[in-house]
């Protein structure tokens, strides 16, 4: 029982961060009903940010996140300015096509400058250190990860919900061209919600070089389980996403642990397969 | 009226046949048949216009963009390749075996897909690949993480294989593309293509008029290809035939063309293929992805320039030439009579 809950609670709190990737995939597709294909490689981008400033600088992960998130803030606006732009209104296919040229391109880049290799940060302050509760043990690294990205989900909830911005982008995703009588700048609000899209995926992937290794084909995965998240949460809806990201990150370890590590992915997409057999739209969707 | 139509109709057809007499040829022009990289493109080209043509069907004529075409490939291309090095025997059993374990996929997991729509749709279906992918990459009995490496037996059409010249496999190519081809182009002028175009606008339909059992046989089609793949390749590995990459290949072909066209596919091959083999030819040496960073730029040029696909040049092209000659005509040739 006891090691029940340890690795239920494990695949929990990783199950926090792959809420806070799909929160920014989810906002986007709520918003524009676009996939950003390149979703995983902005995650993969924010780590190799993270790591650097770590290795040339000596600056923390925890510290890191800020500038991390900030450098996929502007990796954001841009892609929404270069490509994106062009694509609204074109079928839903043709920007998923142009994110996944943008995939391959920012996946070479790094291959070519960083190499293929397995890169590892050692010496960071949360390092190996862990939390011990009773008999169960978390890695720290871990638990300020997911205790940061339940803040950020937190906030990104709040910020659609109450304030004034967050009601203009409801009132775009619903209608843009009722917004734009409104007086709403919609194509602001598409530049900022992208943008804020790759603050959440930044701080995600900024705090992970203290426990994981970067190269180059990390971020392909994390991206795929963030569609995952966000299909199975329902369309846009940021409590669906962060509901998915849980019940995925505890079947993966769950499967990962009682069957076969190789069974987890398979045990998560299978996962999607079911809920979506159920409910066509997703848990939350209509 | 009738008569006119008729002439135009005939005017393709004449088009067409042209076409594939020139392609019948085309292994006789000196420059194809002395350079065997070149040849290799253009088979390349052939069995990958036929594979986005397959996909086209559904994802172009029908709208339901499916990213797991891969598997169907995969299962084919195991088919082939188990029957050759498995058991050591001929291809032709396992391509059959194939072609029908594929059928009957496309059965089982068509059900609970077609039930989904849009975004739903293509995520379930980037999830199935990712499924088979990583069952096979642990599957023993299929050649596991290492893959299947082909003997070396008799060339020929008997095993399906040939080592001098490419020209065998040419012509096995060709004729994979004329049948997908033909069948495509039979299906647009059939009832069914008006059914197509139907579901493309309303997706609830789509099973009632039987989008499901051409499905099933576009995957049996697509597995073809993938056992020709496998035989071409002389060596099957999970990560080669059943990925996201692979499918996303079938997507990015028919898309760069002109998804729900004919013609689209083979222009997108025509496009994409040179250009990925000739980056990788010239660029790949440089080591460190050179080549996919200028593919990838590449990509997103031409989605975002054109985005319905490369056959939107050719009718800017068309219309302008029409254009010009009206003029030249003058006024009254273009307004009424």
């Amino acid at each position: 029982m006891e090691t029940f809950v340890q690795v239920l609670i494990d695949g929990m709190l990783n199950g926090m961060v792959y809420a806070l990737v799909a929160a920014g995939l989810c906002l986007i597709w709520g918003l524009m009903d676009v996939i950003n294909f390149a979703h995983g490689e902005y995650l993969m981008v924010a780590m190799y940010v993270s790591y650097w400033l770590g290795f040339l600088l000596n600056v923390d992960p925890v510290v890191s996140v800020v500038a991390a998130g900030i450098f996929i803030f502007i990796l954001g606006v841009l892609t929404y300015q270069l490509i994106i732009r062009y694509t609204i209104g074109k079928p839903g296919l043709v920007a998923l096509l142009a994110t996944f040229g943008l995939a391959i391109f920012l996946k070479n880049v790094c291959l070519n400058r960083f190499s293929p290799n397995f890169l590892i940060l050692s010496g960071t302050w949360l390092g190996d250190k862990t939390l011990n509760l009773g008999n169960l043990i978390f890695s720290l690294p871990q638990v300020v990860a997911a205790f940061m990205a339940l803040v950020v989900v937190g906030l990104i909830y709040a910020l659609i919900n109450t304030t004034r911005f967050g009601w203009a982008i409801q009132a775009t995703a619903l209608d843009r061209d009722a917004a734009e009588l409104m007086g709403i700048n919609t194509e602001r609000i598409y530049l900022l919600v992208f943008g804020i899209s790759g603050a959440c995926v930044g701080i995600a992937g900024g705090i992970m070089p203290s426990y994981l290794a970067v190269h180059p084909e990390v971020g392909s995965m994390f991206g795929l389980i963030a569609f995952v998240c966000v299909a199975m949460g329902g369309f846009g809806s940021i409590p669906g996403a962060f509901l998915a990201g849980l019940l995925v990150g505890s079947v993966e370890a769950l499967a990962g642990f009682y069957l076969a590590p190789v069974f987890k992915y398979i045990a998560v997409f299978g996962l999607y397969l079911a809920v979506v057999c159920l409910r066509p739209k997703g848990i939350f969707g209509w | 009226m009738k008569p006119m139509q008729r002439k135009a109709l005939k005017k393709k057809d004449a088009l067409w046949l042209g076409f594939v007499a020139l392609l019948t040829l085309l292994p006789l022009a000196p420059a194809v048949a002395a350079n065997s990289f070149h040849m290799h493109v253009v088979i390349l080209i052939l069995l990958f216009a036929s594979m986005a043509q397959a996909w086209n069907i559904i994802g172009g004529y029908c709208g339901q963009v499916s990213f797991g075409h891969s598997v169907f490939f995969g299962i084919g291309a195991y088919g082939a390749g188990m029957a050759v090095v498995t058991y050591g025997g001929m291809p032709w059993p396992g391509i059959l075996v194939g072609v029908i374990l594929a059928a009957a996929v496309a059965v089982v997991i068509s059900y609970p897909c077609f039930k989904l729509s849009g975004h739903y749709f293509a995520i379930a279906t980037f999830a199935i690949v990712e499924i088979f992918n990583r069952s096979f990459l642990v599957w023993d009995w299929i050649g596991g993480a290492l893959g299947l490496d082909y003997p070396l037996v008799k060339e020929g059409l008997m095993n399906l294989m040939w080592y001098n010249t490419k020209t065998g496999y040419y012509y096995c190519a060709l004729i994979l593309f004329l049948t997908i081809f033909g069948t495509v182009r039979w299906l647009e002028g059939h009832r069914f293509g008006y059914y197509m175009r139907a579901v493309r606008e309303g997706q609830e339909t789509a099973e009632s008029l039987g989008v499901n059992s051409t499905a099933v046989k576009l995957a049996a089609l697509t597995a073809l290809c993938g056992a020709f793949f496998a035989q071409y390749n002389l060596r099957v590995d999970t990560p080669m035939v059943v990925s996201l990459d692979m499918s996303m290949k079938f997507v990015l072909i028919t898309v760069l063309g002109g998804a729900g066209t004919l013609v689209g596919p083979l222009l997108g091959a025509a496009v994409l293929i040179p250009l990925q083999e000739y980056t990788q030819a010239f660029w790949g040496g440089l080591g460190g992805g050179v080549d996919l960073i200028i593919f990838g730029l590449l990509i997103i040029l031409m989605v975002v320039k054109q985005p319905g696909g490369m056959i939107g040049i050719f009718h800017a092209v068309q219309k302008g030439i029409l254009k010009r000659k009206n003029a030249a005509k003058g006024e009254s040739a273009d307004g009424a009579p």
